[in-house]
């Protein structure tokens, strides 16, 4: 055997022998199937049905006291830290904000390589954030704040494709994790607060050409333009700005969307402002719209409805049924039929007083003299919500459905005059809240009248609450639940914490010094568990003492 | 009749500052509480905090050289005043802000009829650290007790009105960076202090012996905010030449560099 030959049979041996760790592709039926492979986190919420529920179960209630910090990675950035890593077979993808990819072997935390991208004349309202990543083969897929699509090679950090979804200095923004649905890349632009008119649309994975577009305020000729008054659909808003779900035997993707603009002077938009604080169901293939229902119609208190479309397979009233379970930023718990979107229930979850109840078909009743004034009204929920985009999770074991909660969170609700200008303000006015929108740990000298944060959990057949998790700050974490009915969570004042998801009773914390924001998210490498979680600028990763 | 003059004076004060209190409680969540956060944070650098540091300007009375509408001083906000130090703010604040600015100045001009006489610094310190026994609970620089909010600024961000108030009725607004907590713990003793912090699981104060502490949540018997403040009235304890005194001396404490 020549040298040649020699050579090409051992490189022919090492890839062969190499590929099932160095050259599995994720494809769409894996992440499809993300149960069947728990020590991976393949999609923004873990799976299509994003139930942030896990299927490990090695960290449990007796033992989860052995939690120890494994890693920690200090991002070199001030920005909220809001992604969901993804884990692909031991390797973790985490984004920096605003537009860092960084991959790191997910044992140790070190960096295998980092993406940098600097995103050119965005105008987000709330912080240079990012929420996560996508990944389909072996390629990354992330949105970024100056509207654009781009498509990473997941081994070298390269980039492969770049498309613009919208125009940046109209103040479109990404800051969503893209939803892989077969071969298409989902994502949805943000903006609700400088006037831009929303859309989702599906992207070619491998080339980012558009392959269709839904958009969220509809225009002339489309159904629902006619609940726009005026010319005010071309500056609507609704847009979107968190991950949505994905049902394959219905082929229906969900994706909830945010309030119309401007948020707090709806003067100048008389009518429904369909498909503003909504939840859409839309065909995988084609993008059409199949049903929506809309949980705050004329929202005038900036009641964005972009929480993560929750998915479960319930008894409900001695039936199974497909049903979707959401809890709103505007106080109110629903039960959705996520075949066609009828109206199961709804029940307040916190203190809520802008509707008193729903009609016959499900439409919220506006509460008499609840609306902003010039002189200002005080509203519960405040303009933080009762929640917002902080992921819920639901556990089929207990078939409960767990929240964030802003409790006893009101605001004073201002309207102003204002004009549009492209890429500028568009809020028409102001809401002033007790509790207050800063980012990170101050000094809490409230009283529980004037605002807290829980976990709360709900029985999805009646919208009651089974247990509460008091917290003394609010929370911006999300929630992960386990096979071993574990409960993971977080809080402003800096707490990573894990209850017993049965009754909510406290089995460990740890104070990280810094806000939760992001949701946490649970791996295994070699067969040992780990659960990551963001706080403050951090990522940390933490696993059972061994 | 001097002295019934004083005490009438002194009544219609009082009466004028509980109204205040109405107002200011159910406009917490103002715009004209944002304006004072602004105008604090912004304004009051140069104009002081009752807004007559200027030569010729007395905002907190509605002396203005050349505004005489709400747009006059938005535009003012919005420009500056070329010529002078007055820088604009188009950059530093929205439309929003500057509306709430000038609802603050208004604010200021409708509550600024309800002051003393001038009284003097001097005087009032000696009253302060003497008859009026306030450093047993405040601290002014490196003199009195921790106990209380350390005054040592407190000219640079309350307004000569806000700390008549609080002479005259301290339960008119506490802040709740002011809020004292009484704790007991599980040996059955009982602690008041001012809060400093909470979270979740513990609770970080100063005692009455100034001592830094921090409990666990779990391991006290009780725990609740204390509703009143701890402060006294003066109304009764000082006259009204005394009083405008001590306003003028609080008023004088303007930090470390301002002495």
């Amino acid at each position: 055997m020549s040298p040649r030959v020699r050579l090409i049979v051992a490189v022919t041996l090492f890839g062969c022998l190499s590929s099932p760790i160095w050259s599995r592709q994720i494809s769409f039926e894996h992440i499809l199937g993300a149960n069947k492979e728990p020590e991976n986190w393949l999609t923004y919420s873990a799976t299509t049905f994003s139930q942030r529920h896990s299927l490990l179960s090695q960290i449990t209630a007796a033992n989860v006291k052995n939690l120890e910090l494994q890693w920690i990675y200090q991002a070199r950035s001030l920005e909220k830290f809001e992604a969901t890593s993804l884990v692909v077979d031991g390797v973790l993808y985490a984004v920096q904000p605003p537009n860092d990819v960084i991959a790191l072997d997910a044992a140790t935390g070190r960096i295998f390589w980092t993406y940098s991208y600097h995103p050119e004349h965005a105008r987000p309202c709330c912080g240079r954030v990012n929420r996560g990543l996508a990944i389909l083969g072996d390629t990354l897929f992330m949105g970024t704040l100056d509207s654009q699509l781009i498509a990473i090679d997941a081994k070298d950090g390269h980039p492969i494709w770049q498309t613009t979804v919208a125009k940046a200095r109209s103040a479109y923004v990404i800051t969503h994790a893209p939803l892989i649905i077969k071969d298409k890349v989902l994502v949805g632009v943000a903006g609700g607060e400088f006037g831009i008119r929303g859309f989702i649309g599906a992207y070619d994975s491998r080339t980012g050409r558009q392959v269709w577009r839904f958009n969220t305020v509809p225009g002339p000729g489309e159904p629902g333009h006619e609940t726009w008054g005026g010319d005010s659909w071309q500056t609507g808003g609704a847009p979107v700005w968190v991950t949505g779900s994905y049902d394959p035997a219905l082929n229906l993707t969900y994706w909830g969307t945010g309030n119309p603009s401007p948020d707090w002077n709806s003067d100048a938009r008389p009518g429904d402002n369909l498909y503003s604080d909504s939840v859409i169901a839309l065909d995988a293939d084609t993008g059409k719209l199949k049903w929506y229902y809309q949980f705050t119609p004329h929202d005038d208190f900036d009641f964005d409805s972009v929480q993560v479309p929750v998915l479960a397979d319930i008894e409900w009233q001695g039936k199974p049924l497909k049903v979707m379970l959401w809890a709103n930023r505007n106080g109110f718990f629903y039960v959705l039929d996520r075949t066609t979107g009828q109206f199961l229930l709804g029940k307040p979850f916190v203190k809520v007083t802008w509707a008193s109840g729903f009609d016959e078909r499900g439409k919220p009743v506006r509460a008499a003299g609840q609306t902003p004034g010039l002189d200002g009204t005080l509203v519960y929920p405040g303009n933080p919500g009762g929640t917002s985009w902080y992921s819920p999770s639901y556990s089929p074991r207990t078939g409960l459905f767990y929240i964030p909660a802003w409790v006893n969170s009101s605001s004073v609700f201002v309207k102003l005059p204002g004009a549009y200008h492209e890429g500028r303000d568009y809020s028409g006015g102001t809401a002033r809240s007790f509790v207050p929108f800063n980012w990170s740990p101050a000094p809490n000298f409230r009283k529980e009248e004037e605002g807290y944060g829980a976990v709360r959990a709900l029985d999805p057949q009646t919208g009651e609450r089974k247990w509460e998790f008091k917290m003394a700050d609010v929370t911006e974490a999300g929630i992960l639940t386990t096979a071993s009915d574990l409960l993971f969570s977080g809080g402003r004042e800096g707490y990573f914490f894990a209850l017993d998801a049965r009754n909510g009773e406290l089995l460990w914390k740890v104070a990280l010094g810094a806000a939760v924001q992001s949701g946490p998210l649970t791996y295994s490498v070699k067969g040992r568990q780990y659960v990551a979680v963001n706080a403050g600028n951090c990522l940390f990763t933490f696993a059972l003492r061994q | 009749m001097r002295v019934v003059r004083a005490c009438l004076l002194l009544l219609a004060t009082a009466l004028a500052f509980r109204t205040l209190l109405a107002q200011q409680q159910s406009s917490v969540l103002s715009e004209t509480e944002d304006g004072r956060q602004l105008f604090l944070a912004n304004c009051a650098v140069c104009h002081g905090p009752d807004g007559d540091s200027v030569y010729g300007v007395d905002l907190g009375h509605g002396k203005f050289k050349t505004a005489s509408s709400d747009d006059d001083l938005i535009q003012i906000l919005n420009r500056g005043v070329p010529g002078t130090s007055m820088p604009a703010f188009s950059k530093s604040f929205s439309n929003i802000e500057m509306r709430a600015i000038v609802a603050y100045l208004r604010y200021m001009k409708s509550t600024s009829s309800a002051t003393f006489a001038s009284g003097e610094a001097i005087q009032g310190r000696v009253i302060f650290e003497g008859k009026g026994k306030c450093l047993n609970c405040h601290r002014v620089r490196d003199k009195g007790s921790r106990v209380g909010p350390n005054l040592t600024e407190i000219g640079s961000v309350r307004r000569t009105v806000d700390l008549q108030r609080s002479l005259l009725d301290p339960d008119a607004e506490v802040l709740p960076s002011n809020r004292f907590i009484r704790i007991v713990t599980q040996d059955g003793v009982t602690i008041i202090g001012r809060l400093l912090n909470q979270d979740t699981f513990t609770v970080q104060l100063i005692d009455s012996k100034e001592r830094l502490q921090s409990f666990e949540k779990a391991n006290l018997k009780e725990y609740g905010f204390i509703d009143k403040s701890l402060m006294p009235s003066y109304q009764d304890k000082l006259n009204n030449q005394e009083l405008a005194d001590v306003v003028s001396y609080l008023a004088s404490l303007k930090g470390i560099d301002g002495q």
